[in-house]
């Protein structure tokens, strides 16, 4: 067998036995069946009748006798303030409102409640909001028009293809929720899977076994074994991830229904989802295996791989902005920024369209900057590898690399 | 066919040679000594030698051809910096680094089995290697660098950090390895192990070739002509005897150039005292070491 081959069987398979990796991967699937099940469970137990809240109010305009159900809510007439208020005391209903005799002219109504709030309810603001409206207007506009003033606007967002045709995938949060998780869950992997190759090569030098594995194999078969062994380790979580997600998703919508059922998955997504985790991977795992060679430490190489790491993780620190303008131009630079791009990509392809060739060049970026990598990890490696406790400056690092 | 030959090999860092132009052979079935100072370069030859750094010129030949992967799997190399997998078990680590030369799982298991008896490390077999002692530690390294049955072994400092039983067992090991026609490479300080396995040396110092050839040879190059005599009696003065030098248990008679040992020992004889021990003085390869180094040390 190719030692290549030997190093990649190695690898993996020590990968995929840490417990490390196994939490990592089990969580998505485990979480998200156990949440079904807890729901199931939730909702298997019968549910209690749902509560009429009974607020008083007492009309001091006269006129505000109708509409005193609103949805829940049952509002209860006071003659005056004083019964409004021993009936509170008394817990007959949970707070009272009054509608003084200037409501018209200054909208003020007073509430009275016997425990502090921040701010009132939504629910019983809209309910005497509603209430007031209905019986100012009732008699003088048609009961649908009284209607569409309490909730005038629902507003429905079309989204059209370049042949103005109704696009399959509609967007919004039902399109955007499996890759905001998978990206998540991408950033993680990326991470994580770097960090094996950095602290396996990093191991192998601090504890002088490169030189024993170099008696046996050529660097170049090491680099590969080694890079290739950890990238399945991590695509194989990957693809476990793909792979649930839409069973999951059926799972989940076939038995929980409502916002679940309408998730999508955006067009390509998970063969994409793939592309970009391995030509993500790679990026990381040579600049790593380029750390590993010239930190003497595992602890140094570390702190050194914190700074690129923390490009994986940039996207969602402008999550924010990134959410109102997907396609700002400076998210289309570094959708191209190889080690931004594949987390930024795969949020994006959930926000927006991520044009063809925008994907186009952020790939050739990406093989670019593998190429250029592997070189210079390979140098790197041949030259510092055996450099026990010595760390090189970086105009030693670049002299060398000249002279080849 | 020589297992090693090296052909005026230079390796310099930051312009300062760490190998000078340096040629030397090994022959097969025989150890060979590796021997100088630190700092001398005797890493970086093997190094060069185990293709793990280039040399910047010369060349070599290992088992007759140019150092490849295949041939790589030829040699078995302990370094002086020893390392093995600290979570992996002592069978999974010896397998696998046994698989990177070439032997299936099946065998290496098996040749591991028997190694690992040989050297009573059979009961720590599924050990993690984090759980042994550093001596235990290093005879798993020795196995490692034994079990694929290379027909030429380098091992750089072997003795470091073992107790006399094991550094016996690795000594007994090694004339074993001489004995089946293998080439054996030992670099170490050690000199009386040196003495006591070697057969021929090469001494380098800041890189440069201070003495090589055959270690009987060499020690007789370095004779001092004198004899070594231990006696009962009263010692009157020998003729052709310039100089005796008193010792713990002997004497070390110094001869004049024109007298040989053998004429002593009948002078000796003449004088009736009893000799117990009468040997031609020739000095250990510890005082042939300081005597070239010291004089090229800085």
């Amino acid at each position: 067998m190719d030692k290549a081959l030997l190093i990649f069987r190695h690898e993996f398979l020590h990968t995929i036995k840490r417990t490390g990796f196994i939490i990592l991967t089990l969580a998505l699937p485990v979480l998200a069946l156990l949440g079904i099940g807890v729901f199931h469970i939730i909702s298997g137990v019968a549910r209690p009748p749902v509560e009429v809240t009974r607020i008083g109010y007492v009309d001091e305009v006269v006129g505000f006798d109708q509409f005193t159900t609103q949805g829940n809510i049952t509002f209860v007439r006071f003659d005056t303030r004083e019964a409004a208020t021993q009936a509170l005391l008394k817990k007959n209903i949970t707070e009272y409102f009054v509608i003084p005799p200037d409501f018209i002219s200054t909208g003020i109504i007073k509430r009275y409640i016997i425990q502090k709030e921040v701010t009132p309810p939504p629910a019983t603001t809209i309910a005497i909001k509603n209430y007031l409206s209905s019986n100012l207007l009732v008699g003088k506009v048609p009961a649908s028009t009284i209607d569409r003033i309490e909730a005038p606007l629902n507003l429905v967002t079309i989204t059209l293809t370049s042949t103005g045709a109704v696009a399959p995938q509609q967007g919004g949060f039902a399109n955007f929720i499996i890759p905001g998780v998978f990206s998540l869950l991408l950033m993680f992997a990326l991470i994580f899977s770097s960090i094996y190759v950095l602290q396996s090569l990093s191991e192998e030098k601090e504890n002088r076994l490169m030189e024993i594995l170099l008696s046996s194999v050529s660097t170049r078969q090491l680099l590969t074994g080694k890079v290739l062994g950890l990238g399945a380790a991590g695509l194989a979580q990957i693809i476990i991830w793909v792979i649930s997600f839409p069973l999951l998703l059926k799972l989940a919508s076939s038995s929980i229904g409502g916002f679940i059922s309408t998730i999508q998955l955006p067009a390509n997504f998970l063969a994409l989802g793939v592309v970009y985790f391995i030509l993500g991977y790679s990026v990381f795992a040579v600049l790593s295996a380029s750390v590993a060679a010239i930190s003497p430490t595992v602890q140094e190489a570390q702190g050194y791989s914190s700074i690129y790491t923390l490009f994986a993780i940039a996207p969602f620190w402008c999550f924010s902005l990134l959410l109102l303008f997907p396609n700002n131009p400076v998210w289309i630079v570094f959708s191209i920024f190889p080690f931004t791009a594949p987390v930024l990509v795969m949020l994006r392809l959930g926000l927006t369209g991520v044009p063809v060739w925008q994907l186009a060049v952020s790939i050739t970026a990406l093989v670019l900057c593998i190429i250029g990598g592997l070189l210079l990890a390979s140098k790197l490696l041949r030259t510092y590898i055996l450099m026990y406790g010595k760390r090189p400056n970086l105009g030693e690092i670049i002299r060398n690399l000249r002279s080849g | 066919m020589p297992a090693v030959e090296v052909n005026h090999i230079v390796k310099s860092y930051a312009d300062k040679a760490v190998v000078n132009d340096l040629s030397f052979s090994v022959a097969q079935g025989e150890i060979f000594g590796l021997i100088g100072p630190n700092g001398a370069g005797k890493t970086t030859t093997i190094r060069v030698m185990m293709d793990i750094i280039k040399p910047d010129s010369g060349d070599m030949t290992i088992l007759g051809e140019k150092l490849s992967e295949a041939s790589k799997n030829k040699l078995g190399y302990m370094p002086e910096e020893r390392g093995l997998y600290r979570k992996l078990s002592v069978i999974d680590s010896i397998i696998y680094l046994a698989s990177l030369k070439g032997m299936d799982r099946h065998s290496a298991e098996e040749k591991a089995d028997e190694l690992l008896n040989q050297t009573g490390m059979l009961a720590n077999k599924r050990k993690k290697i984090e759980e042994l002692s550093r001596g235990m530690g290093q005879i798993i390294q020795f196995i490692v660098t034994i079990i694929h049955d290379p027909e030429l072994v380098i091992l750089d400092e072997p003795f470091g950090g073992l107790d006399p039983v094991n550094i016996e067992l690795l000594k007994r090991m090694f004339l074993d390895l001489r004995n089946q026609g293998k080439a054996v490479i030992l670099s170490t300080h050690q000199m009386n192990q040196v003495e006591e396995l070697c057969d021929r040396i090469l001494m380098i110092n800041n890189g440069n070739t201070v003495l090589y050839g055959n270690l009987t040879e060499i020690k007789s190059r370095y004779r001092s002509h004198s004899v070594i005599l231990d006696f009962e009696g009263e010692l009157a003065q020998i003729q052709g005897v310039t100089f005796k030098r008193t010792h713990k248990g002997y004497v070390e008679l110094v001869l004049d150039g024109n007298t040989t040992p053998k004429q002593v020992l009948e002078r000796l004889v003449s004088t009736g005292i009893v000799i117990n021990r009468f040997e031609v003085a020739t000095p250990s390869l510890n005082e042939i070491f300081l005597e070239v180094v010291g004089k090229n040390y800085g």
